[in-house]
């Protein structure tokens, strides 16, 4: 890593949910997490379901409780902010959910969702408007967009809305919850290169939360792998998703399926092999 | 009622439909909500218009005039102390009215602010007002409505107001209902994330999701505090000195027998009101209904029996094929799925696709979302919706012909010869039955088993499928058990009567990565065992090329290239299935490897 200061900081963070039910403990999701991320950069996270990847996003934008260790931003503390103070910070850290059918206001026009978070900023209409024009051309929608509905989009397409809302008041942090798991294959590809492309244009930089080991090799810059609330391996990219050294990122790697019948029918003998060993 | 519109001047005249604008014109176009609506509205004119329309007052009363009938000077008589029954029929209107606008203003007024704050915020507040709700509903309500009245005197407007308090519970229940399930909406979260502050996303996000709710309650509510008035006013409890639809009732009751007409008027005009009013919610309702709400899942095909495939035109018999027809499971030609539009027109979804399956031999049906890929598997399973329509040039399974099978004759087939893995294990399992009971009795029935060795053989089948605890999972809830749990049951249960064919429909994309290792491997040993034909439905390459012998790779409705896996991979053929295998990530560079961080562009610092 650079000497330099990280952008986002997370130091022992822990999440805890209550648990219904009288004097129940609390159901730790994240059990002490650490990572940081660079100005500029795309860090991976990686882990099955119930590893509390998606969790720690969402601690990142406040809307899971911390309730331990503590989130830094630019150097300051943002775990545990007020209202008033978190709603500032709303410039800065922004979202991409990963359902693109859910994420957009069904009854509002994109031109409304997308110019909301300009509006509330402080910006007048005609600016927002202008704004928007220009969004929707970054992410390479047609400006005749803003007049219609969500839903007479595609998930692609909507999967771009979202981005553009995100992008509305230049973030310096997106949070990418699974951005790009609800959408084909084909559609995968095409708004993963919109991701670099905006981040290379901008210099923003991404957690980038998903469950797939090529989609995190294809845009991460570093990968930090989750296990139950934990980080168990971080580090280079590239390095993480070939030649992992934790047991389970490597039980992980060999259990995606390669497209190639090949390489797969190795690939799975290793994995067996893999599993007997870790079985002695 | 309409969305409650935030002043907003700068919204010139371009400010686009608003999607809601359709409601009225759904009103508009059912016959029904038309009569109510305009009986409500006449009712409402009458009511206001009252003075103008009767110069007779309603109050005063001239015994000397008792029951006279229809005639000069009382177009509807007069009741049984001399008052016109035209004017306390027009002026009654208006107490009506006035009161159930009471009861809707006082129950909005308590019941919408608490329901979205206690939906919104939860917690303390929602334990509260949910407490104080609970009580208030177990209240009698025509008891505390007689407490009030005799405590503060007759007067129908502090009823109603009462009444409306009281009925306020119902209004917070469905406001808070609806309130707690929008609120787990991601669009609630992003508004959240972009800065929104609490009382906007209520007013922007979440008031107009519960305004359809609380719109056809209203319309309910109005009927409803008709109803009750009446009664009280019945009773004598209305306010002295106001004519009232009920009242009209008590005093027609008196002279029931002297002059029977006078109860038809009140009745009428209550019974009336009170069934437009319950029209015009229902109309509502399903005007609101179809509209408003998002479409959140692109439309998936409900397995339901369809009715038989259409044979398209006589197979070409005698014609010899190329390939060897004995050991050909299952062969599909030329098969056409469509659908009814609205308009007359058909959406075809799947166009002459045509496959065949070789006993042991696993096909791969690869395509995106929209390919049709789902529709031909379960046509072949005969699980399309009743809508669909299905034609085939020939649709042979072990040389048996599809297509016009009775549905209890398919029934026969599906379950014993063909087995289905389907994509959400747990929607697939009956959340209301333990697992054990769903394997044995799809046994029992086909295979006539008694309860007995079906167990044992469901425990074996649990066994060899991988699952740790057969007893356990056996007698498990499906809530009890992991997705990857779940589809190990469901496999189990396509094996339990030895098919010959087995359709899996994405039998791993709900899974988690190192599960559906697990899961793929359990379909190959079994179908290594059993020599079963497999049609795998999926759109992950890694999937196909892991399990594969032959792939069809499915575009808009037609199979664009089938090929044996290894040449697919190798020589994709066609244009569509090398741009999918380009788009696979597995093969690239590493980011890393690529660029490096863009640093300080955006100015961090």
């Amino acid at each position: 890593m650079t000497g330099m200061n990280p952008l986002l900081e997370a130091r022992d963070v822990i999440v805890e949910f209550p648990v219904k039910g009288w004097r129940r403990p609390p159901f730790r999701a994240l059990k002490g997490v650490s990572l940081t991320i660079d100005p500029g950069e795309t860090l991976g996270l990686v882990g099955e379901s119930g590893s509390g990847k998606t969790t720690l996003g969402r601690a990142i934008l406040g809307l899971a409780p911390v309730t331990g260790g503590d989130i830094r931003f630019a150097g300051r503390t943002v775990s545990g902010l007020g209202k008033r103070e978190r709603r500032a910070l709303s410039k800065d850290i922004q979202v991409v959910f990963q359902d693109p059918y859910t994420s957009l206001n069904p009854a509002m026009t994109v031109g409304d969702i997308l110019t909301e978070p300009l509006l509330v900023a402080g910006t007048s209409r005609a600016d927002a408007e202008r704004r928007v024009r220009g969004l929707l051309d970054e992410v390479h929608l047609p400006a005749d967009t803003a007049h219609r509905l969500p839903r007479e989009f595609s998930g692609g397409q909507r999967q771009r809305l979202a981005i553009a809302r995100a992008l509305s008041r230049d973030p310096k942090l997106i949070v990418c919850d699974e951005p790009v798991s609800a959408l084909d294959l084909s559609t995968q590809a095409r708004v993963l290169d919109l991701f670099i492309e905006i981040q290379e244009r901008t210099g923003v930089a991404y957690l980038f939360v998903t469950h797939d080991l090529s989609v995190v090799r294809h845009i991460s810059h570093r990968v930090a792998v989750m296990y139950r609330g934990e980080i168990v391996e971080d580090g280079d990219a590239g390095v993480v998703t070939s030649a992992p050294a934790h047991p389970y990122t490597q039980r992980l790697l060999l259990a995606a399926p390669v497209p190639d019948p090949a390489r797969q029918a190795q690939r799975r003998a290793e994995r067996h092999r893999f599993l007997a060993e870790q079985a002695v | 009622m309409s969305v409650p519109n935030e002043p907003n001047p700068a919204h010139g005249p371009s400010e686009p439909v608003a999607p809601r604008a359709g409601v009225l014109r759904r009103l508009l176009r059912d016959p029904l909500a038309v009569a109510a609506l305009a009986y409500v509205a006449i009712v409402v004119v009458a009511s206001v218009l009252a003075p103008l329309l009767t110069s007779q007052s309603p109050t005063a009363s001239k015994i000397a005039d008792a029951l006279l009938p229809m005639g000069d000077g009382h177009p509807l008589g007069t009741d049984g102390v001399g008052r016109d029954v035209l004017a306390q029929l027009l002026h009654g209107g208006r107490t009506s009215l006035t009161g159930a606008l009471i009861v809707v203003a006082v129950s909005l007024a308590v019941g919408l602010p608490a329901g979205i704050a206690a939906g919104y915020y939860r917690g303390w507040f929602d334990g509260v007002a949910g407490w104080l709700s609970n009580l208030v509903m177990a209240l009698p309500a025509i008891i505390v409505l007689l407490v009030v009245l005799a405590q503060w005197g007759r007067s129908t407007g502090l009823a109603m107001a009462v009444f409306g308090l009281l009925i306020a519970p119902g209004i917070f229940r469905l406001i808070r209902a609806s309130v707690v399930a929008v609120r787990e909406e991601l669009y609630v979260d992003a508004a959240r994330v972009s800065g929104l502050g609490d009382a906007r996303i209520m007013r922007r996000h979440i008031l107009p999701v519960v305004v359809a709710p609380t719109v056809i309650q209203v319309s309910q509510l109005l009927g409803i505090a008709i109803v009750l008035q009446a009664g009280l006013e019945f009773l004598g409890l209305g306010s002295e000195n106001q004519a009232s639809w009920g009242g009209m009732l008590n005093d027609a009751f008196a002279n029931i027998y002297s002059a029977p007409r006078l109860l038809l008027w009140p009745s009428l005009a209550i019974v009336l009101t009170v069934t437009a009013f319950s029209l015009i919610g229902n109309a509502l309702r399903d005007a609101l209904g179809v509209g408003g709400t998002a479409v959140h899942v692109r439309s998936r095909a409900e397995a339901a029996p369809s009715g038989p495939v259409v044979a398209a035109s006589p197979s070409p018999a005698g014609e010899a094929d190329e390939s060897d027809e004995a050991d050909v499971l299952l062969a599909v030609e030329d098969l056409h799925v469509a659908y009814p539009r609205p308009d007359g027109s058909q959406a075809v979804v799947v166009k002459g696709a045509s496959l065949s399956v070789r006993k042991g031999e696993i096909l791969g049906l690869v395509g995106e979302s929209g390919s049709g890929k789902s529709q031909t598997a379960f046509s072949v399973l005969g699980l399309l919706p009743p809508l669909a329509r299905t034609s085939a040039a020939r649709m042979e399974f072990g040389g048996r012909d599809l297509r016009g099978l009775s549905p209890a004759a398919m029934n026969r087939l599906r379950g014993k010869r063909i087995g289905y893995i389907p994509q959400e294990p747990m929607s697939n399992l009956d959340p209301s039955f333990r697992v054990g009971n769903q394997l044995v009795e799809p046994m029992r029935h086909h295979l006539g088993l008694s309860r007995n060795a079906a167990r044992t053989r469901a425990l074996d089948l649990l066994e060899r499928v991988g699952v740790a605890d057969p007893e356990r999972v056996f007698a498990s809830y499906p809530h009890q058990i992991s997705g990857g749990m779940a589809q190990r049951v469901l496999i189990a249960g396509a094996m339990s009567c030895d098919p010959e064919l087995l359709i899996a429909d994405e039998p791993t994309t709900a899974l988690d990565v190192t599960v559906q290792a697990e899961v793929l491997d359990l379909i190959r040993e079994l179908q290594a065992e059993r020599g079963m034909g497999v049609i795998l439905v999926t759109h992950d390459f890694g999937v196909v090329a892991d399990l594969c012998d032959t792939v069809a790779v499915m575009q808009t409705g037609r199979i664009v290239e089938t090929a044996p896996a290894a040449r697919l991979f190798a020589e994709p053929q066609h244009e569509y299935t090398r741009m999918l295998l380009a788009s696979t990530l597995d093969d690239c560079e590493p980011r890393a490897a690529r660029s490096h961080p863009v640093q300080n562009l955006g100015g961090t610092r």
